[in-house]
């Protein structure tokens, strides 16, 4: 008798479905690279990038990953970040600083496709078409005619002012002078990007089965939220330089998972996003946490239209009463420097404004010819931050130092990254949270976002004055007078203005063990050229110490390198 | 059945429309867009953005250019991530997701099963107090919590298993592990419950009466009705396990699609966020669906109609 119930099992059923769960486990899990080469040395790329195409990248992990797989007509020299011959041999500038004639070398494409002036024009002028809705298209800006191609304003490329003189030279002429431009040539918006391949696949170019590229890397894989693979380009023209075979690149924004990451020793690099706050007071005792300068500052915004901070003595006296110490020391205890200056201290030529210290006596006296004596009858304040753990602690040790000061109370508000930004678009805030890093090496990138047409601004602040005075500095071409202009326009907006209350400076946090790797010295924007890394002998032999005790780093003996 | 099955496919339709729709309004009126960022843009160059991804049209044309691109199997290009559409971020995303949360919810059922087994036939025994005072933990224990204590103790004390990252079965065990515990302890009691109501019903009787041995009337007969309770919660607990995966993804790194879901809204990243409430809602009607024909096939006394 056979009774074949309804419910009963069909074996072959059964080994179906485990065969299908089965390849959908490995294809989930993915190539996990069992027969692969391993890489050289790991990085943290931070985030996802959104893209990789250089004119389109608006955030440091694509431009981390671009400036290692393409070259532009000169890079950032590692230690001091000076424009270094990359695609350019050599460039002439012309007496009135307008006109800068760039002489390329013989280099190619990593598909043996010569790299020409005409590359660079078709480049440029993708990233201002309208159409391709670059977010930093303004990088190009100082060029002729760029703005206006740009806005659609101006629709005869003719009018651009860079053109292919022949396949090694490029000529660019600018609207006005602009003494940095060398760096913005270096900066990942005007990369070269190879037009028979943007145009045989369009969007998809940057794809690492279609891409080519001209720098030392090349993009040999990249999934999505796990990394990118960059392999080192044969072609590249100094290609005899590169240490590194293979490279990865990890993304992940997830700060203690990253840190997890590094001591367990999978990652050789990594930056501040790997570094949570809370760790900084043990990682400070090991060598293998770099503290450096960095080009970036905290700051509060001042909403200059809305009383009772439309009165420059209310500003100050919350500046004089404001001790900021207290954070970097007891707050953030990472080595961070209390901000007397918008831009940050250190960089080469330029002298920053700087601004008295803590002043309890001289705020009280101001607040108090302002109206509110020991802070009475003052009206009702908010301070604004995006919701974070360190944004909201330091804006509570600010809160009791004003309160303990100036007796006023301030309402802290925290607000969601999207929603905030539109409050302080709108400037719709009493006193706001901001931060800025400097795009290229100059004070320039600090100082024209307070010209009152700018995006940036946000305090309602508008002076014609100020602009001209901006305007004024662009257009000197003596450095050392240019300096001096750009000198005092920082020197109107802290002050003579106080339109915004720097907290501190940023500094580098690098996670690294220099007995594994040379070339990886931080520079002042935080840029890793993996051209310069070279592994030592014997690196990554050595495990990790995880151990995070202050006595345990005291205690630790330093090997020679190489001895792993 | 195939009728029941046909009608309560068809009655999803509307259903995820209606969401599709609310999601929709909801996400254009949260404050801030796509391009917002610390550093603003250019009016003209955000302007050519919002013309690139057509969010100048009027809302309602955008919404009917959204249900177009659907019908065309097309979740239309991410906003954040220039480079991939919502297609392409789903599809490599998901498949992560799915292997975590199958791998979560197999350790769950392994350990959960069998423990609440042994602790209805050991009733108020030692080995129903042991195994009821681990799962009351498994239950209190949050998983953002679990998770460090794992790479705590088996990636930087034994170094048995990878702090992080994708890509290999051994980064797999202590995610899972993460995710599947409080499922683990949750289908412990249920099955413990179902189990302890089970032995004492006439058909067991029956069944021992007949002289079956011990094995087969509980692996076999009681345990068929005894897990029901534990297939209703399969449901919403595959479900959770997907999207609610998104705190371990964070903790181990993982590239799964939870953090797209959660990440999307907050980025504003409107069709990406359209297209992982689409992507879970459909789960979830599915897996409520597959709950109710499981019923059907384990216990006789259901009729789907």
């Amino acid at each position: 008798m056979k009774v074949v119930s309804r419910r009963g099992h069909n074996p072959r059923r059964i080994h179906v479905l485990a065969f299908a769960a089965l390849m959908t486990l490995l294809s989930g899990l993915g190539g996990c690279g069992g027969g692969s080469q391993a890489p050289d040395f790991v990085f943290l790329v931070g985030a996802e990038p959104e893209t990789i195409d250089p004119a389109t990248v608006s955030g440091q992990p694509g431009g981390r990953v671009d400036r290692n797989i393409f070259e532009g007509l000169a890079f950032n020299d590692p230690t001091d970040l000076h424009a270094t011959p990359g695609m350019a041999r050599s460039w002439d500038v012309s007496a009135d600083g307008l006109v800068y004639t760039f002489h390329l070398r013989d280099a190619v494409w990593s598909d043996g496709t010569p790299v020409t002036a005409a590359d660079f024009v078709y480049a440029w002028k993708r990233v201002l078409e309208p159409a391709t809705a670059s977010k930093y298209a303004n990088m190009l800006y100082p060029i002729a005619g760029a703005e206006a191609y740009n806005r659609g304003d101006l629709t005869d490329p003719a009018g651009l002012g860079f053109r292919a003189e022949d396949d090694h030279t490029l000529v660019v002429t600018l609207h006005s002078p602009c003494p940095y431009f060398l760096q913005l040539c270096c900066f990942y918006t005007l990369l070269p990007v190879p037009r028979h391949v943007v145009e045989a696949y369009g969007d998809a170019w940057i794809k690492p089965e279609h891409i080519v590229s001209n720098g030392p890397f090349v993009l040999k894989e990249w999934i999505l939220s796990r990394h990118v693979l960059l392999a080192k380009n044969p072609r590249y023209w100094d290609a005899e330089h590169v240490a590194l075979n293979l490279v990865e690149g990890l993304t992940g924004d997830n700060i203690n998972a990253n840190f997890n990451l590094y001591m367990s020793g999978v990652l050789d690099w990594a930056d501040a996003s790997a570094v949570p706050l809370f760790v900084v007071p043990e990682l400070r005792e090991r060598p293998d946490f770099h503290v450096a300068p960095y080009f970036n500052t905290y700051f509060y915004r001042f909403n200059v239209t809305r009383p009772p901070f439309d009165d420059v003595r209310v500003r100050k006296a919350f500046y004089l009463a404001m001790d900021p110490s207290d954070i970097t020391e007891y707050v953030l205890r990472g080595g961070q420097v209390p901000a007397h200056s918008l831009v940050p201290p250190g960089l080469p030529g330029y002298h920053e404004a700087h601004l008295p210290g803590r002043n309890v006596e001289e705020a009280r006296r101001l607040l108090a010819e302002a109206g509110y004596p020991g802070g009475k009858g003052f009206p009702h304040v908010e301070l604004f931050f995006n919701t974070s753990e360190s944004h909201k602690q330091i804006a509570e040790v600010i809160q009791q130092q004003w309160k303990n000061a100036l007796g006023v109370q301030v309402e802290l508000v925290n607000q969601e990254w999207k929603v905030f930004l539109a409050t302080t678009e709108a400037v719709d805030y009493w006193i706001s949270r901001g931060s800025w890093i400097g795009d290229y090496l100059d004070p320039n990138t600090f100082l024209d976002m307070w010209q009152s047409t700018n995006g940036n601004n946000r305090t309602g602040f508008a002076d014609p004055g100020y602009d001209a005075l901006v305007d004024r500095a662009a257009r000197t071409l003596d450095p050392a007078k240019r300096m001096d202009l750009l000198h005092q326009a920082e020197d109107w907006v802290l002050n003579k203005e106080m339109i915004i209350l720097p907290v501190y400076t940023y500094v580098v946090q690098n996670l690294y063990d220099e007995r594994d790797f040379t070339g990886l010295t931080p520079n002042l924007l935080n840029l890793i050229n993996l051209k310069s890394v070279v592994p030592l002998r014997g690196h990554r032999g050595r495990p990790r110490n995880t151990d995070l005790r202050p006595e345990a780093a005291a205690a630790r003996t330093p090997a020679a390198p190489g001895s792993g | 059945m195939i009728t029941f099955l046909v009608r309560r496919l068809l009655s999803t339709i509307p259903l995820l429309l209606v969401i599709l729709f609310a999601s929709f309004v909801f996400m254009r009126s949260a404050p801030g867009g796509p391009f917002d960022a610390e550093r603003a843009l250019p009016p003209q160059i955000e302007a050519n953005l919002e013309a690139k991804y057509h969010l100048d049209e009027p809302v309602e044309k955008q919404f009917l250019r959204y249900l177009d691109g659907l019908l065309h199997g097309d979740l239309g290009p991410s906003l954040k991530y220039q480079a991939r559409s919502v297609n392409e971020i789903i599809g490599q995303a998901l498949p992560v997701s799915l292997v975590l949360g199958a791998t979560a919810l197999a350790f769950a059922l392994l350990v959960g099963i069998p423990a609440g087994v042994v602790g209805a036939l050991h009733h108020n025994r030692t080995e129903d107090y042991l195994t009821m005072s681990v799962s009351l933990l498994g239950i209190c224990v949050p998983n953002f919590v679990l998770g460090p204590i794992l790479i705590i103790v088996f990636s930087f004390a034994v170094g048995w298993f990878p702090a992080g990252g994708w890509g290999s079965w051994n980064q797999l065990i202590l995610p899972a592990l993460t995710l599947g515990a409080i499922r683990a302890a949750y289908i412990a009691r249920l099955s413990r419950a179902g189990m302890l109501e089970v032995i004492h019903q006439d058909f067991i009787r029956t069944a021992r009466a007949k002289g079956l041995r011990e094995r087969i009337v509980i692996g076999k007969h009681a345990l068929r009705v005894a897990i029901l309770p534990v297939i209703t919660y399969l449901g919403p607990a595959t479900a959770s396990v997907l999207v609610g995966s998104v705190v371990v993804e964070r903790i181990f790194s993982i590239p799964g699609l939870g953090s797209f879901f959660v990440n999307s809204a907050l980025n504003r990243d409107y069709t990406m966020a359209m297209g992982t409430v689409l992507l879970y809602s459909g789960l979830l009607i599915f897996l409520n669906l597959m709950v109710d024909v499981l019923y059907a096939v384990l216990d006789p006394r259901v009729e789907l109609a």
